[in-house]
């Protein structure tokens, strides 16, 4: 498709009104605040998907009849529960990452073993992998013992029960807060700022600073995060409709 | 003459039966996402055993820095209280820029969420997109936005008044502040029960009298658990101001540490930091619960 209509005009608004998009007609801005943008997508689902496997792990340990398992997972949660996710990035890039071997790179450098990225990744994971963790739990506690043994007397084998009759239920019930927890880790990658991975605060940040262009290009990141948020919660909403129990609840 | 506010749900009592389908469980986390979805954020749940392990964590790291430190130096304690003015100055600074962005944001955040009620259609659909538009932008990003955005001074004629950082940053915490206050408002009015609409309406109160004399006072008792909530986590939300340069109390450990180019003062002073906001936030959760136990809607 062609652009060129939307470069012309962005530089004809420059030159008429001094207001200057260069994020929209210099190719370098575009691209750079495009990998932002994708950096920030990229890392929202990956901290989506890790975040997620961590929740159902830490529900399946905290069932575990070992005590101190339980603890250990309790520990989790109510350490990055209660510490700010900043502290807590901070922590893992600059406590744990220093104590991390290093290799050296191409060029001759010494570079860490993981970089700003995976850490934001880890950190962020872990954060939100807390919460899940306890979301999980008590969905899976919601299902009365009464209706699993309704499946077994329905001749519904362990795996069975589980898979038809468990989780669809406990998936209900956790969804609304998993949504609130989701987008509240979309909205938290804007943190991976404060340890420079490339996303898209970062990446717009560098562009205002080389183009002097803070108002335009701030305006453009708020409504890009607010539409990015928008069409998450959107989407999290009609999905919880969708998948609405009749009879329970409002 | 208008009947019956025509924004909230019908009752709709085919949908809801006495059985218990689901456990408790089920209830306690439809609860929590609830309360999570008017405050756009998740509660930390503290404990007094938190305290506890910061305080050792302090107590402990001070002394392992004073055992590496070796005998010629200054004791960790007494670096900790030579710079503790500095610190609790910035402290006190976090806790003014909360308050403000607290008073400025319920103010505007309650007209909003009455916006968000109004009978006239431009306006509800007006303030429902402010609303969502602020709970839907990354606190950071709001609070870069005003940094930037606004002039470090305004001038209004020979008048010059001076727009100190801090109150940027203030404006920029309590954006995020009003459109969450403006959804607890109109959540509170929503959970009135209608009787107490129709009620009123049969006594010929007019609408802003319900409104005023009927329906707000009982908000109040509503609104008061979620606003405190919404002060904790907006208190734990003032050190973002230290990314963009506001001499706040995680600042001021940042320059305590670089005056002292001690690496071992590290863990001491950023416990400290986080003991204080505990020694803060703890009370202030404990009264909450407190609250909500006692004002919980029996039906």
């Amino acid at each position: 498709m062609d652009w060129s209509w939307a470069f012309d005009w962005a530089r004809g608004l420059y030159h008429a009104t001094g207001i200057n998009l260069t994020f929209v007609y210099d190719s370098f801005d575009r691209d750079r605040l495009a990998r932002g943008f994708m950096n920030t997508v990229y890392l929202s689902l990956i901290c989506l998907a890790l975040s997620m496997v961590i929740g159902v792990v830490g529900a399946w340990l905290q069932g575990s009849k070992l005590v101190w398992t339980r603890r250990i997972v309790q520990g989790y949660i109510q350490f990055f529960r209660n510490t700010p996710p900043l502290v807590q990035l901070y922590f893992f890039f600059f406590a744990i990452g220093s104590l991390m071997p290093t290799h050296e790179n191409r060029f001759g450098f010494q570079e860490p073993m993981l970089d700003n990225f995976t850490w934001a990744v880890i950190s962020l994971s872990f954060f939100a992998g807390a919460f899940n963790v306890e979301i999980f739990r008590s969905g899976i506690e919601a299902v009365p013992a009464s209706t699993i043994e309704a499946a077994e007397a329905l001749g519904y084998n362990r795996l069975q029960t589980y898979r038809y009759v468990v989780l669809p239920l406990a998936f209900r019930v956790c969804l609304p807060a998993l949504n609130n927890n989701l987008v509240n880790l979309v909205k938290t990658t804007t943190l991976a700022y404060a340890i420079a991975v490339p996303e898209m605060l970062y990446m717009a940040n560098q562009i205002w600073s080389d183009s002097v262009n803070v108002p335009e290009t701030m305006t453009f990141l708020l409504f890009a995060y607010v539409f990015l948020v928008g069409l998450l919660v959107w989407a999290m909403h009609s999905w919880e409709r969708a998948l609405r129990m009749p009879g329970y609840g409002r | 003459m208008s009947r019956r506010p025509r924004n909230r749900p019908p009752v709709d009592l085919a949908g809801t039966t006495d059985l218990p389908v689901l456990l408790p469980a089920a209830d306690s986390l439809a609860r929590r996402a609830a309360r999570e979805r008017e405050l756009g954020a998740a509660l930390p749940r503290l404990d007094w055993r938190h305290g506890l392990v910061l305080l050792a964590v302090l107590l402990v790291s001070a002394g392992v820095a004073q055992a590496q430190a070796g005998a010629g130096r200054e004791p960790v304690l007494e670096v900790l209280l030579r710079w503790m003015p500095v610190l609790l100055r910035g402290f006190l600074f976090n806790i003014v820029i909360s308050f403000l962005a607290m008073a400025v944001g319920t103010l505007i955040g309650t007209w909003l969420g009455l916006m968000q009620i109004s009978l006239l259609p431009p306006v509800r659909v007006g303030s429902w997109f402010v609303t969502q538009f602020f709970r839907n932008a990354p606190w950071l990003v709001l609070l870069f936005y005003c940094m930037f955005l606004l002039p470090f001074e305004f001038r209004i004629g020979g008048l010059v008044i001076p727009f100190p950082d801090w109150i940027k940053a203030t404006i920029g915490l309590s954006l995020p502040v009003l459109a969450n206050v403006s959804e607890i408002v109109r959540g509170a009015v929503n959970s009135i029960p209608s009787g107490q609409w129709e009620a009123s309406e049969s006594l010929a109160f007019n609408r802003r009298q319900i409104l005023w004399m009927i329906i707000l006072p009982q908000c109040v008792k509503r609104m008061l658990p979620p606003w405190m909530n919404l002060y904790a986590i907006l208190t734990m939300a003032t050190v973002l101001a230290s990314i963009v340069g506001v001499s706040e109390m995680m600042t001021q450990a940042g320059r305590v540490l670089a005056a002292e180019d001690r690496p071992d003062l590290l863990i001491p002073i950023y416990s400290f930091v986080l003991l204080c906001f505990f020694v803060y936030c703890y009370p202030i959760a404990r009264w909450t619960v407190a609250l909500e136990r006692r004002f919980q809607v029996k039906l």
